[in-house]
């Protein structure tokens, strides 16, 4: 066992532990606490694959606007614990055993038909690191730029588009 | 050196779990997390795919589609709190006709 493997294990038990803390957790905003947690696992798995922009931008973006966000409605909204309202009876074993059957699929497709090949090298050195920023930069804002421009637009068209849906609605007669 | 496997199936794990958590929970707000975790599963495979083929065109593809996460989920957190405006509570159950 290389010291890479025994990394990753630690990291994949924290990163499902957190998942499965996610969704039990009766308290919604435990629940986010448990996905930033989750998040900000995923971002070190990011740096283990050699993506460290990827991994800040995971950090700064997922762990830290967008849960913020979460954790900022959640309480404005007071919403932390639903009361237990009726349940259908068979929806939970029904939803288990649908999720017994997916991961079963994915798992079958990956082992016999998909067989992706290949290892993760370990990241490469620092000087290296600065290389690849570099390089990704040079691939983002040149062979991407479109992509680039839309997506400021679709961000452009997101906040407008919650501001109008939170607005008040005036009457006028 | 770790077999792009054990990355593969991790991510199927959190991709799992996070369908769960959209089918199981009845607030709106935990299944709007869930979904986030099922996005964040399928960029760390896109990630892992690009590092084993020596490419940033997944990164790049993952970068745009955090961009895309954010946005969502700006739109979606406004329409949760335009529902509890109208109904108080965000109880997936309560939520069973189309004009509040």
């Amino acid at each position: 066992m290389t010291l890479d493997l025994i990394l990753f294990l630690i990291l994949a038990l924290i990163a499902i532990a957190t998942a499965l803390g996610m969704l039990l957790s009766r308290n919604a905003i435990y629940s986010a606490l448990f996905l930033v947690l989750n998040f900000i696992t995923v971002a070190v798995f990011y740096l283990l694959l050699g993506a460290p922009f990827i991994a800040m931008v995971q950090i700064t973006v997922y762990a830290g606007a967008i849960m913020v966000l979460f954790l900022f409605v959640i309480m404005l909204l007071g919403a932390e614990s639903l009361p237990q309202a009726q349940v259908l009876p068979w929806q939970k074993p029904l939803a288990i055993a649908l999720a017994v059957i997916l991961a079963a699929e994915a798992t079958f497709l990956l082992f016999t038909r998909a067989r992706p090949v290949g290892e993760i090298l370990p990241p490469a050195e620092a000087a290296n690191m600065m290389d690849s920023l570099r390089e990704m930069g040079m691939i983002l804002f040149d062979q991407y730029l479109i992509p680039f421009e839309v997506t400021s637009i679709l961000l452009l068209v997101a906040m407008v588009g919650a501001i109008v849906l939170i607005r008040k609605e005036k009457r006028v007669h | 050196m770790i077999p792009i496997n054990y990355y593969i199936i991790l991510s199927a794990i959190l991709f799992t779990i996070g369908a769960l958590g959209v089918l199981v929970r009845r607030n709106a707000l935990i299944i709007f997390m869930s979904v986030e975790l099922m996005l964040n599963s399928a960029n760390l495979a896109m990630v892992a795919f690009s590092s084993v083929i020596q490419s940033f065109s997944g990164q790049i593809f993952v970068f745009f589609v955090i961009a895309v996460a954010a946005a969502e989920v700006a739109v979606g957190l406004a329409l949760i709190v335009e529902i509890f405006k109208s109904k108080q509570s965000i109880d997936v159950d309560q939520m069973n006709s189309l004009k509040g």
